[in-house]
Order: C-alpha cells, then structure tokens, then sequence
C-alpha cells in the first residue's frame, strides 16, 4: 500500500500531504522535513527511486512541484510513477493546465480530486473519465445547496 | 474583531508577507478571527473558515481547535459543509484524538444517506483514520454496501473493507464471500477494489488463500481479457489497457502461485502471453512486464518461462531509462542466487553499468558485480572492478574494497595475481580498507615465500611515491624490515633489476618515521623496521644506533618505549640481538591473535556435559536469566527444587548467552562445587519483616562481574517452608542464580539459607536489584519484594 503523498514546490514549501496511515504530528513533521531534504538534494538526471527506512520513495518533478509518493517494498515503483503521472494528469483536466498556484489557491479540490482517486493507501477508480465525472457531480451538488454568500465569492 | 477575509484573499494575503515574523502576524489574526466565527451559530460562511483553518493547519500551524468544528460540520446536512468537515476530519483528526470518536455515529448514517456522493465521503474518511472499534461498528454496513448498491460505492466499500481488514484482522473472514462474488463484475473501478480486497486476505489468512485459489481461472480470463482485447478507451494508457488493474492481479496471481504446482500450471501461458505481447516502449508497458518477471521468478514455473523473464531483464538493462535499469539490477539482485548461470549471461551489461552517472545504479551494479565473481571470470572481473575503484563515488568505496579482498582471496588464480590485486587496492584507496587489511596481507606475505624479493621491491617502489595511504605505508614497512636484505641484493626475477642502497632504504623510513601524514601506529611500523634492518645490512648500523636513540626522548610513548627498548638491544643485549630479530616464522591463519574472542568458549562448553552425568535433579536456571527487566519479577520462573548439590544445578542451566562471560563464569563454576560459602564481605541487611531477615554481600570478580551472597534467617517461633527468591535486574544487566542451600528455615535461627547470585554488568549501568521472597509458615504463603539500590562494597555508580 501507498504510506504518504507530499507535494511540495523547489524551496520546500508544503503544498499538499495525505497520510494513508495513522501518525503524530511530530512524527509527520519530521517526516516532512526528511523527504523534501533528500528530494531537493538529487541530482537532475538521477533515478526516480529512494530507500529511506523500510519503504520505497517515488518521486517526480513537474515543473516547480515535486510529487513524492512513499509505499511498501513490495509495490512496483514503475507503477507508482504512472500513479503519480495519472493524478497530475487528473489536475490538468480539472483545473486546465495546472500550474503550482491553481493547488495553492484551490488546496482543498485538489485533495478532493485526490481522494476520488485513491483511497487507504489504494488506487480506487482506473479511469479518467469516471473521475472526472464524479469531480464534477459532487461540485455541482456543492454548488446546489450553497448560501448567496458562497455565490459571490465565486464569480467576485 | 476585524471581518474574516474569504478564503483566496487570506492566501493571497499569507504569501505577500516578507517575513516570518509578518506571516505569523497574518495567521495569529487570522485564527483569531476563525476561532471567533466557530463560536458563533450558524452563518454562511462555516465551510471557509474550516478551509482556511486547513490551509493554515498545511503551513505548520497549529489547528487543533479546529476539531469540534469538523465534527459538527459533518452533521451538518448540507453538503458543502460535510465535504469540508470530512476533510478536516482527514487531516485534523487520528485514532488517537479523543474528537475521532465523536463522528462514528456520523459516518454512520452517512453511509446509509439516499445521496451516493454522501455515502462516498464517509467511505472515504472511514478508510482513511477509521479506528479499530469504528471499523467493528461498521463492519456489517461495509459488508452490506459490497453488495448491494451502485459500482460507484461498491468500489470504495471494498478498499473500505481493506482498511477494515488491515486495522481489525479477524473481520477478513465476513468479507471473504462478498470478495468472491465481486470478482464477475464487469466496472474495472470495482474489479481493482475487489482484488486488492482478495489480496490482502490472502495475504493474512492462509486457509483464505486456499480457498481463493479455486478462483485463479477467472483471475487468468480477466486478465486474458484485458491483454488481447480490442482498444478501451476509458482504460488505455500508452496502448496498454488499464495497466493498473493488470498489475494488480499479477500480483495476485503471484500470491496464489506461490509453492503451488496446481495454480502455477495454470496460469503459466498467461504469463507467457503477457511477457512476449506487452509494448515495452513507455514506462507503463515495462511496469506489466515488471511485475510479470516478478510473478514468474516467484511461482513454481517451468523453466523456459524463467529463462523468458530474466531475459527481460537482460532487456530492462540495456534500456536507455534510468529507473528500468535500476529496477533490473534489483531484480538480477534478488535471483542471482537462484539462477546464477541465467544472470552470469547478462555480466557484461552489468559490469558495464559500472559506469553509469547515476549513484543507485552504480551502486546496484557493484552489488551485482561482486555477487557474479567466480573462478572463470577473476581476471576479467577484477579488471573492471579495479577500474571502478579508482573513480567510484567516496560512499561506496569501502564497500567495493572489502568486495574486492573477498572476491581475491576466494578465488585468486595465482599467489602473485593476489598480492598484485592487493596491492593496487591500498595504492588506490588505501584509506577506505578495514584494519585488519594490514595484518592479513602481511599474512598472506609471509606464505608466499618466493615471492618476497618482487613484493618488497614493488612495495618500496610504492613508498618511495606516495607516504598518505597508511595502510600501504604500514605493510612495506614491515616487508622492508623483514626482507631488506633482499632488496639491497638488487637482483629480482619477477621485475626489472634497480640497485638500492642502505642509505636509500633508510632515508624512506626516516621520511616515513618524520613525516606529519604518518599515524603513530605507521611511526611504530617503521621504527620497528628500521631496527630490524640492523642484522640486515652491514654499513650503517651506526646510523641505525642514532635513529633509534632519538626517539628514546619521544613524545609519543608508545614510540618511546620502543626506542628504549631497541636501545637497551644495542648495549646490554647485544648478542641477543641477531637472535631476537631474525626473520620471522610463516604466519598462521587464524591464530589467537585474531579471534580474541571466541576462543573461551570451548573450555566451557566442555566442562557441561561432565557436570551433567554427575545427576541431581536438574535446576531450571533459564528463567531466572530471563528475568532482566526490573518490572518483570515473574518471567514465568519456577523456584528452584530441593536442595540438590549445588553442582548439577548449575551447569546444565547455562544458557548460550552467559558462556560468553567466559572468565567471570568458569572460575565461578568451579567455586559451585562446594556447598554454599559463607558470605566472605560485610553482609548488609537488605529486609526484615515478620521475623524473616535477608542480608546481602557482595564481592567483585572481575570489571564488570559480581557475586552477591543472600543469606536468610529465621528468627520467629515457628519453622518457615518453601523458602525462595526470585531476583530481577536492570536491562543490560545479566543474571545468574545459583541454586541455594536449602529451602527450609528452622525456627529461632537454628540455620540459615545462602544463595548466590552472580551479576554481569557489562555496560556499567547503576546496579539495581529487585528481590522477592516467598515462603510459607503456619500453613500460609507469604510473598514480598524488596528492591536493593546499593550494594556494599560497591561505589553508588554499581563499579
């Protein structure tokens, strides 16, 4: 199973993270810390793959955000770089050529579109499109039941 | 209070600031106010001030206070409120907070809501911190949901069941029959859940896993299906459809195939299939065919399938992408015990990628390398492994030493070939070789007897470069000492002829023994040398004289006292001096000067068994060493028996672990043989309750050893039976109790009880010793514990 997914930018700025297991905030923190040190301190054309304690480190860079995806030693890493590849692909589709700032701006959909993706530590949906159609029905059903409030935001 | 800023304009507002300082500035105020609008009923803008409390709660700022708001906006019926709060529950909640428990009840209505995007977010929070009572609650409901409802929420209730399963393993089993029937539906969203939901029970159960082997045709149809069939839209990558789901049930099948002929048959033509029809020109197709090779290497296949993936992996490494390469060489890793000659096929390309930028692969590569060394390929091999030892990152360079050495010594062709190897190594990277490099090459020296003239030329043509590899430095030395007088013959067979003379030789020791680069151990090599060449040469051993009494006044003692010595052999002992610095002997392989440790063993060992025949009934000692940790009194020990001579008692209870105390121990073994001794030191009252009085003394045996005499009386009017103790120490502390005088304690001290207790305090820990008493008197059992925190005789530190 898949332990954690970290995005975060060049200098180190956390962007989004999802823990697939239960873990404290210090515990969190410092993993946090370890990986975008080790991340950043690669060299541009080296392997995509790390050992860092008894788990495998799958990491790519895409433009200024590095997706690092930590899982068992017995999942395959090729794999993992395709899963990291769909979810970005996935966040091109919905926010139309994505860049670091939509996932700044707009965090919680992409955790939203994240957690239609993958779920436990799993990969829950194969297909793009049914993602896609899911993201966009439960916006809409947001945008249903909303106050006038929100409304203005969103067109302000 | 200032108004909450919408959510965008916070961000916007966050990133601006310059400073830390300013930034935190901005989240202060901003807390401030979300904390106010929690406080507040219910306004439109709930879920915002949730959101922004969450994109602080990313920064690194604590959002604890945030967590009650999740919880109640998880009731909340609209939707957009739950989203958030679900999410926050993600994020802010764990198992561990007390919050967590509090939205059981939520999820579980959610999950029987009419809306399925309801339904879904409390699946999706349950399976990601659904603790392990929420997964019992709501197992039964995770059951329902995998069968009866739309694909959308069968998928996420099988990685719910998943979670269930991995939290809560007994649950596998109410899962199992749902698992099974899932695997004929046609959405690929819900075939992916139910294999991962099968792999993981099969995975923790193995009767599970039998019964599900019946299953492996339909796994090989899906399968099938999903490699032959026509384009898919909805699932293609690069032109392989839906390769997620295709790796999942390779790994599946490779669970069931494992020590299994039966399922192995079957499903070897598919595996075939996959492996010659998959496209390896994206990562996608070689991630298929990874896990194909993964599958077949594992399984009971036959061998020409085997020989088909590791072909694929003598593929994978010559692929221009860098991760396909690193992931062929931990494959090859993996089997080249297995299918030595399969991978010996492949050695070219691998020593090859010794050569490669990257420093994971060159790393793999050398693993490989030194894993395929044999016999036939030495020469070859160590060609390529030198090469790489001269321009291999720093980390990895004592690592490729060692492998070089044991790669030699195995499987050297010729004597000189080896001593060449050597040689080139410590030139190279001298500084990265283990210690014992020095005293084994000098070894291995000394047993190539007609090579001495060519290795101390070659040796002291590599001092006369280079002084800084110590190790190099050291070992010609030695050589140049012992065989000088081969070199000043000038003459050799094996390289060209170079005249050297005595003040040459002795100018590179001076050089060696002067210079700032020499360790001091390097400084006592060639002080030693230099004197030795004393007998050897026939000029300057006036020379030699003055060398040596200058470093009589040396700084360094170790120097120093050399130097006096080989003084005092120069003018008292100078007929002895011939003598004492003759050649030496051929060395032996492990002779006692390299194992120091394990040799005590044996004696010990020997000793058992005759102490055995000796009969008596036999103590149970084990227990009592397990009982290291001070809180554990009660390791499940056993007193000890009746009174039986105290010397079948205790041998046969030695344990493996305390023969290693091997001095402290033989000597006490020995002194068990007589009845208990009487405390020898002061014996200092430790309890006394009820009439019942244990003193304590101790005496040390060695550095870290210590005996501890307990001694019992009785001074009530009635006689105390059954009498034991039972001792606990600190962690690191080893114990062992011998067996004790007795266990009976007349009345009115008509006799005592000793019982020795031997200690080992290796790490030199602050002795504590927790000791409990049990004995019966007047028909009832008494039961105490008295903790010892200083022993007399010993400072308060337990030295």
């Amino acid at each position: 199973m898949m332990r954690f997914l970290l995005l975060f930018s060049r200098q180190g700025k956390l962007r989004l993270q999802k823990w697939f297991t239960p873990m404290a905030e210090r515990e969190k923190k410092k993993i946090i810390r370890d990986m975008t040190t080790m991340v950043l301190a690669r060299q541009p054309r080296s392997c995509n793959f790390l050992h860092w304690k008894d788990l495998k480190v799958i990491y790519k860079r895409y433009a200024s955000l590095y997706f690092c995806l930590a899982v068992d030693n017995q999942e395959n890493e090729l794999l993992a770089l395709e899963v990291i590849h769909r979810y970005v692909e996935l966040l091109d589709k919905y926010f139309g050529n994505v860049c670091e700032l939509d996932i700044i701006f707009n965090f919680e959909k992409a955790y939203f579109i994240l957690d239609e993706f993958l779920m436990g530590g799993e990969i829950q949906e194969t297909s793009k499109q049914m993602v896609n159609r899911s993201i966009e029905a439960s916006d809409m059903l947001q945008e249903d039941d909303n106050s006038d409030w929100y409304e203005v935001e969103l067109f302000g | 209070m200032s108004p909450s800023v919408p959510l965008q304009e916070m961000i916007r507002a966050i990133r601006s600031a310059r400073t830390q300082c300013e930034e935190r500035g901005v989240i202060q105020r901003e807390c401030a106010a979300i904390r106010a609008q929690f406080r507040q009923s219910d306004n439109g803008g709930r879920s915002h001030n949730l959101a922004k409390l969450l994109y602080v709660h990313m920064l690194g700022y604590p959002a604890h206070f945030g967590q009650m708001e999740c919880v109640r906006m998880i009731a909340s019926p609209r939707y957009s409120e739950k989203r958030v709060g679900y999410l926050g529950a993600m994020m802010l909640l764990d198992e561990k907070q007390d919050a967590s428990l509090l939205i059981t009840n939520s999820i579980k209505n959610d999950l029987s809501h009419s809306n399925q995007y309801v339904q879904s977010l409390a699946l999706c929070t349950l399976a990601c911190m659904g603790s392990a009572e929420m997964c019992r609650d709501l197992a039964p409901e995770i059951d329902r949901l995998l069968r009866a409802s739309n694909s959308y929420i069968k998928k996420k209730a099988a990685l719910c069941a998943v979670h269930i399963v991995r939290k809560v393993h007994d649950l596998g089993e109410l899962f199992a029959p749902a698992a099974r029937s899932l695997l004929t539906e046609k959405n690929h969203g819900v075939l992916h859940g139910a294999v991962v939901l099968i792999t993981e029970l099969c995975e923790r159960n193995p009767e599970t896993l039998e019964r599900f082997r019946k299953n492996v045709p339909d796994l090989v149809q899906i399968m099938k299906g999903l490699v032959i069939s026509g384009y898919s839209p909805e699932h293609d990558v690069a032109g392989i459809s839906d390769p997620f789901l295709q790796v999942r049930i390779l790994r599946l099948l490779r669970i069931l195939g494992r020590n299994n002929e039966a399922a192995s048959d079957a499903m070897n033509d598919l595996l075939a299939q996959v492996a010659t029809n998959t496209d390896s020109t994206k990562t996608v197709g070689n991630a298929v065919l990874y896990e194909t090779v993964l599958t077949v290497l594992d399984i009971k296949s036959e061998s020409g399938l085997r020989v088909l993936a590791v072909n694929i992996l003598g593929r994978f490494l010559l692929n221009n992408d860098r991760n396909i390469r690193y992931i062929a060489m931990i494959s090859l890793q993996k089997i080249v015990g297995t299918d030595h000659n399969a991978v010996q096929r492949h050695r070219g390309t691998i020593v090859d990628c010794l050569k490669d930028q990257d420093a994971s692969v060159k790393r793999r590569a050398l693993d490989l390398s030194l894993a395929l060394v044999s016999a036939s390929n030495i020469r070859s091999m160590m060609k390529e492994l030198l090469l790489f030892l001269s321009s291999c990152p720093l980390e990895l360079r004592s690592q490729a030493a060692s492998g070089i050495f044991n790669a030699a010594e195995r499987y050297a062709p010729s004597q000189r070939w080896h001593i060449d190897t050597i040689l080139h190594v410590l030139t190279t990277a001298g500084g990265d070789v283990r210690d014992e490099t020095v005293p084994n090459l000098i070894q291995l020296i000394t047993n190539a007897s007609e090579l001495h003239c060519y290795t101390v030329h070659k040796l002291y043509r590599a001092l006369l470069t280079d002084i800084s590899q110590q190790s190099l430095v050291q070992v010609a030395c030695w050589c140049i000492g012992e065989y000088g007088d081969l070199l000043l013959r000038g003459e050799c067979q094996e390289t060209e002829a170079v005249q050297v003379s005595e003040d040459d030789v002795l100018d590179a020791l001076e050089t060696v023994l002067q210079s700032h680069m020499s360790s001091p151990a390097t400084r006592g090599f060639a002080l030693t040398a230099t004197m030795k060449l004393s007998t050897r040469i026939t000029d300057n051993v006036d020379r030699i004289r003055s060398i040596v009494s200058i470093y009589g006044s040396c700084i360094d003692v170790e120097l120093q006292q050399r130097a006096v010595e080989y003084n005092a052999l120069f003018k008292k002992y100078d007929h002895m001096r011939a003598a004492v610095l003759e050649r030496m002997p051929v060395i032996e392989k492990n002779s006692p000067g390299h194992t120091n440790g394990e040799s005590t063993g044996e004696p010990v060992k020997d000793i058992q068994p005759a102490k055995v025949k000796q009969g008596g009934p036999l103590l149970p000692q084990q227990p009592a060493n397990q009982v290291c940790d001070l809180l554990d009194l009660l390791g499940g020990s056993e007193e000890p028996l009746q009174p039986s001579p105290a010397v079948a008692g205790t041998a046969p209870g030695l344990p493996a672990n305390t023969i290693s105390q091997a001095g402290g121990d033989l000597l006490d073994l020995l002194g068990g043989l007589e009845p208990a001794p009487l405390a020898p030191a002061p014996a200092m009252p430790v309890y006394e309750k009820d009439g019942v009085t244990l003193t304590l003394s101790c005496e040390k045996q060695s550095d870290s050893g210590l005996t501890v005499t307990l001694t019992a009386s009785n001074s009530t009017d009635s006689d105390i039976s059954s009498f034991t103790l039972q001792a606990a120490v600190p962690k690191s502390v080893q114990l062992h109790m011998k067996a004790p005088s007795g266990d009976s304690l007349p009345a009115r001290g008509a006799a005592k009880v000793t019982q020795m207790v031997v200690l080992n305090n290796p790490n030199k820990v602050n002795l504590k010793m927790r000791v409990r008493i049990s004995y019966n008197s007047q028909g009832s059992a008494f039961q105490d514990t008295v903790q010892i925190d200083s022993f007399p005789g010993l400072s308060a530190a337990g030295h």
